[in-house]
């Protein structure tokens, strides 16, 4: 060991100055390791509703993966080719899973007054990437260049139109719908979807509305009964 | 400490009670297999919607009276796009909310001429027959009033439900100058399938933009009458359908509901639904942009935020847990 190391190691852990350790503390304090990726989880975690968020991801991961292989081909392939027709299938019923599996977690989060114990943020940015999915589905309906999308773009230009969006948000633009469905949309949400995971991890599972009754109970219970009895 | 403390603390603090063990990978691994498996089952089964896009040319040959008379409206400047206002051009005011004009406040970013670049330029990109090409001269060197007075009158005279009626052989004599050559020739290009490739830019190489075909497109009855027979109407819950059998956004129900109500599908001229059904695309944005906002801050409104507590569904969720903790 030199001795320039062993000086650095026996240093005391002062607070940092820089930006960069000043973000490695900030990391070290609100998500260690252990936090980030834990191999338990509280015992009330049991539950089929737990299942929706990480479902929403799997489907999110074959949206990218179909969207990535449409990407390379261009967006009327798929209306010349049966390979292209059937990843745009999986595009397309990869985002119908997708919308189904997050509703459902957005819902089960609801009843489950999820947003508790300084978990807000949790639950605007699950809400805000709902909002910012919906935008990517649109531009993606828009850009199928067949029927539908010449019907939808001319039906959402007027809503667009009346709030003023319509003006630099153009539904009837075929390349820049494209542009903002394949890269813009999609790394807005995935930023989001990456603080979302983020936040659940720093905060933890939500306990259940009533837990603090529970535990007490249980304690009270346990003290009553006699020691050889537990 | 209440009760109610001793929750607020529990919910804040790292969980100390009982664990179980859990692996967030595995699970996200299996999730991401088992939707890779449902989604390609789907695919193979069920396929994906594919109608393909209606053109001018297909119009032309399916509807072509329709194609003339919509041809004739955008001369005269009564098409819906010609007197749409912004985004598009200043001929109307657009929808408002009270004395709130987001439309006509963004402006005109997306300029559109009906007249010259639905018709008189897509005209003027090809050659024409000898005809046509007399009339687009005789249309060129007129003046704007002299153009518009051709063409409101044998728009009107197309469209007067007593006479014509929408039939071109049956629009009486009169003072219409090149108007009708004009229209015929269009149809003849879109028939000939040539309006489909120069409509979006006459005489440019690369075409990324459609707004002009799509605002031509939905002028006439021929795209209207195609979203009817395929049920997607605003007040069909068009929204969330799609063409065929396939499931469209769903995800727009809380946003479609809106169309459907009576008030905002008015026949009524004048009043209240009168106006809430023609600027009926402000208000149920203005609505769905409370109602989301409503939904993202829901944590901090007293009331809502505790309707999970007051309809205990929690109780299933974590059915287990009490079950254990008995």
């Amino acid at each position: 060991m030199s001795t320039d190391t062993a000086r650095h190691e026996a240093a005391p852990a002062a607070p940092a100055t820089t930006w960069i350790g000043r973000l490695r503390d900030l990391l070290q304090r609100k998500l260690p390791y252990d936090k980030l990726l834990p191999e338990t989880q509280p015992a009330y975690m049991a539950s089929w509703i737990y299942v929706f968020g990480v479902l929403t991801l799997g489907a999110l991961g074959v949206i990218v993966a179909s969207g990535a292989v449409l990407a390379f081909r261009g967006p009327a392939w798929y209306h010349i080719s049966t390979t292209g027709l059937f990843f745009n299938s999986l595009h397309f019923w990869s985002v119908q899973l997708f919308f189904l599996f997050m509703v459902i977690h957005l819902a089960g989060k609801f009843w489950m007054a999820a947003w508790r114990g300084k978990r807000a943020k949790t639950w605007i940015t699950g809400v805000v990437a709902f909002v910012v999915a919906v935008g990517a589905a649109l531009t993606g309906y828009v850009v199928q260049t067949n029927f539908d999308s010449q019907w939808i773009a001319f039906e959402a230009k007027d809503g667009l139109n009346a709030v003023g969006i319509g003006s630099w948000f153009n539904v009837a633009d075929l390349g820049q719908n494209l542009l903002i469905h394949v890269f813009l949309l999609p790394a807005i949400l995935g930023v989001l979807v990456a603080i979302h995971l983020l936040l659940v991890r720093v905060h933890g599972i939500v306990p259940p509305i009533d837990a603090a009754e529970v535990v007490e109970r249980t304690t009270v219970q346990e003290k009553s009964q006699p020691e050889e009895a537990r | 400490m209440s009760a109610r403390t001793k929750q607020e603390t529990l919910e804040r603090e790292p969980w100390t009670g009982p664990a179980r063990h859990y692996d967030i990978i595995k699970e996200g691994v299996i999730a991401t297999l088992v939707v890779t498996v449902l989604t390609v089952a789907l695919a193979a089964i069920f396929s994906s919607p594919d109608d393909p896009a209606l053109t001018f040319h297909g119009w032309a040959k399916d509807a072509p009276d329709s194609l003339y008379a919509t041809t004739v409206s955008e001369l005269a400047g009564t098409s819906d796009s010609a007197t749409y206002g912004p985004p598009y051009n200043n001929n109307g005011d657009g929808q408002m909310m009270g004395s709130l004009t987001p439309q006509k406040w963004a402006g005109v970013r997306q300029p559109v001429d009906p007249p010259n670049d639905f018709v008189i330029n897509p005209l003027a990109s090809q050659q024409q027959p000898a005809d046509v090409a007399t009339a687009l001269e005789t249309w060129k060197s007129a003046g704007a009033d002299q153009q518009t007075s051709w063409a409101t009158a044998y728009d009107t005279a197309l469209n007067d439900p007593k006479g014509a009626n929408g039939d071109a052989t049956k629009v009486p004599t009169g003072e219409y100058g090149p108007v009708p050559t004009l229209a015929t020739g269009l149809v003849a290009m879109a028939e000939s399938g040539a309006l489909d490739g120069v409509l979006p830019a006459p005489g440019q190489f690369f075409t990324t933009d459609n707004t002009k075909q799509i605002l031509f497109l939905g002028d006439g009855s021929y795209l209207d009458d195609a979203g009817t027979a395929n049920h997607l109407q605003g007040n069909q819950w068009g929204m969330m359908n799609e063409t065929g059998n396939f499931p469209g956004q769903q995800w727009l129900a809380p946003f479609s509901f809106w169309y459907q109500l009576p008030v905002f599908n008015s026949e009524a001229e004048t009043g209240f639904a009168a106006t809430l059904t023609a600027n009926g695309d402000i208000y149920i944005l203005a609505i769905i942009a409370v109602m989301m906002l409503i939904v993202m801050f829901l944590p901090f409104i007293p009331g809502l935020r505790s309707i999970p507590r007051l309809i205990p569904i929690y109780k299933l969720v974590w059915r287990d847990y009490y079950k254990n903790q008995k």
